[in-house]
């Protein structure tokens, strides 16, 4: 076992890593007493010290409340790197290259609808596949695969996959600019094609919610979410073409890290220099995953307006199935910002971490601009997801990030071991949520108390200011691969 | 003498898998991982896939070996129960893995494993026997 990583709170919910032996940079994690020694328990800071020795980090290497013990970099990590200096890496990003979460609003009341949700819930788990090994009903030749990986979700909305105005709700408008089709090898391809359109399995979902609290009329009234509302989530990624991309890419990694005289502490975090081949070819390849990650979210979304629209007998634009934000949680991106006063742009990589930026910044959508970017963190089964709202301390601390979710506390094994997934349904049923499942024994694994406090996650962000608290939901029906 | 062992980690699983010889160290980390994503008595080995792999050192042909079985299970829909290492070295290694189409009824799928990291990485001797670390993400 490690030695115990020394650190210290520096002001209420920030907490300093001294730099120490080959740390180029201190570490930083946003976190309670509670949260900071279960990191430290469980060798995530560890990780957090490792980030910091790689070359070109900027300011610290940082973590926020959900940490958890990653492969490589922590889950629930930030770091940029300076584009001259600095590295790209896979690891940094994950394999489920921008796995993340959408949030479609209604013109429904969630109680008023009540008798109507088992049905809606059956019927999204009808309509949309998911599970282990689970094939789509969208099919993409050579060409049209093309386009998805260069142009994202304006492709699927020139197929009527969704709105016009859907693209405006989503980072980077559904497209992250610099994808090269050409990098994303025959492999990455078929493991995606033959899971267009489907959820995925693990802590993938879709839930049917209800808004449960208000915290920020003003910024609630600007994303069109109310009190009482029936409001619809879905986290997903990149599938088996994100995956094999990561896959592919930290091999190639690993002797672009040699070549550059790079030591790495851990393997998984094989990086090139980002102004190289290997660095290059990684992010277009990212990007393209990225474009395919939201491009699916989009199906996924206009399969699920379908399910409504059957269930409530009424089109999905009157039932007002409006997309208010997709933002993603696994990502690399070039983004401005200022250090010691300077404007840099900077190499960002959030692993488990949300974008989170403030009113007024060119990035979020207009129809936002004036309260900031919305910030969407699910649950998990029975604990609530928030929608929060980036803020401008964000920017100074956290280059403009935030948490993603609740962040593992228990193995998945541990989790099947003390929890039966018949009885963990029974009881969310007895709660008043619906599931549907692909396998029921699977749900331990995901199971509420597999997670840390998902309030304690959130309450310690928007403290410590990297997001504001807009509103609390509530899952009332949730489906599973 | 056990095959493989399921080793836990917060977000993840890995397998620690053990042998007498490379060959059955390699064979017995394919069976670790496959029992995670499917119970290895509900598959039949009536179809048998030649794999060669090439690497550039022991612990990156592990993670490779385990990647192409993971690429042939989820973009060809074949699942495998049984593995035998035909020759192997230090950086090259053929097998025949033996298994069938996947039938998602039959085969109750478990996990999803994403992919084979890096992370943990370990293929070493233990008094004379092998042995093998390795973490999937899921």
């Amino acid at each position: 076992m490690a030695d115990t990583i020394k650190y210290r709170e520096i002001t209420p919910y920030v907490w300093e890593i001294p730099r120490t032996g080959g740390m180029r940079v201190p570490g930083l994690v946003f976190a309670t007493a509670g949260l900071m020694e279960r990191a430290g328990r469980e060798k995530a800071l560890e990780q957090v010290k490792n980030v910091a020795c790689l070359p070109g980090i900027v300011r610290a290497s940082i973590a926020m409340p959900d940490i958890h013990w990653g492969y490589g970099f922590a889950i629930g990590g930030v770091a940029a790197f300076g584009r001259e200096q600095g590295i790209i890496s896979p690891g940094g990003v994950g394999y489920d290259i921008a796995c993340g979460i959408r949030l479609v609003r209604s013109d429904l009341s969630a109680d008023e609808e009540a008798d109507r949700l088992p049905g809606l819930v059956h019927e999204l788990s009808r309509s949309i596949p998911a599970g282990v090994g689970r094939g789509g009903d969208i099919h993409l030749d050579r060409r049209a695969m093309d386009r998805v990986l260069s142009r994202g979700v304006s492709w699927a909305i020139e197929q009527g996959y969704g709105w016009p105005e859907d693209v405006d709700a989503i980072e980077d408008g559904g497209c992250l600019q610099g994808a090269e089709p050409a990098l994303v090898s025959d492999r990455a391809r078929q493991r995606g094609l033959s899971q267009s359109g489907t959820l995925g399995a693990g802590n993938h979902f879709i839930e049917v919610q209800r808004v449960e609290q208000i915290y920020d009329g003003e910024a609630a009234d600007a994303f069109g979410v109310f009190e009482g509302q029936l409001c619809l989530m879905i986290h997903s990624g990149s599938r088996g073409l994100g995956h094999q991309i990561c896959t592919e890419q930290v091999k190639l990694m690993a002797g672009a890290s040699r070549r550059a005289g790079i030591t790495l502490p851990d393997r998984q975090l094989a990086c090139a220099p980002i102004d190289s081949p290997e660095g290059r070819d990684y992010y277009a390849a990212m990007a393209a995953a990225v474009n395919f990650a939201r491009t699916n979210r989009q199906v996924l979304t206009h399969l699920a307006r379908r399910s409504f629209e059957h269930i409530f007998n009424s089109s999905a634009e009157r039932l007002g199935l409006d997309l208010v934000y997709d933002v993603s949680h696994n990502m690399a991106k070039f983004e401005e910002h200022e250090v010691d006063g300077v404007n840099q742009t900077l190499c960002v990589h959030r692993k488990g971490a949300t974008r989170s930026f403030p009113a007024g910044h060119p990035s979020v959508p207009e129809r936002y601009r004036a309260v900031g970017q919305p910030v969407i963190v699910p649950g998990d089964m029975g604990t609530a997801p928030y929608l929060l709202k980036g803020t401008e301390t964000a920017m100074s601390l956290s280059f403009g990030s935030t948490c993603h979710g609740a962040g593992r506390v228990m193995g998945r094994r541990a989790a099947r071991r003390v929890i039966n997934g018949h009885q963990l349904k029974t009881r969310l049923e007895s709660e008043g949520i619906t599931v549907r499942a692909g396998r029921t024994s699977a749900l331990a694994e995901e199971a509420p108390e597999a997670y840390k406090d998902i309030d304690e996650v959130v309450e310690t962000c928007h403290r410590a200011g990297l997001s504001q608290k807009v509103a609390r939901l509530r899952p009332l029906g949730v489906v599973k691969g | 003498m056990k095959d493989y062992e399921i080793i836990e980690h917060t977000a993840d699983i890995g397998i620690r898998a053990f042998g007498d010889t490379e060959e059955h160290l390699f064979e017995n980390a394919a069976a670790g991982m496959f029992s995670l994503i499917c119970n290895p008595s509900l598959v039949r080995d009536t179809h048998a896939y030649p794999v060669s792999i090439e690497a550039e050192d022991r612990e990156t042909l592990l993670v490779e070996w385990l990647n192409e079985l993971l690429f042939l299970f989820e973009a060809r829909g074949v699942i495998f129960g049984r593995f035998e290492v035909d020759d192997i070295s230090e950086v090259h290694l053929t097998a025949t893995a033996f298994g069938e189409d996947l039938d998602r009824e039959r085969h109750r799928l478990m996990a999803d494993i994403k992919a084979v990291t890096y992370h943990m990485l370990k293929v070493r001797r233990v008094d004379g026997r092998w042995e093998a670390t390795v973490i999937f993400d899921i």
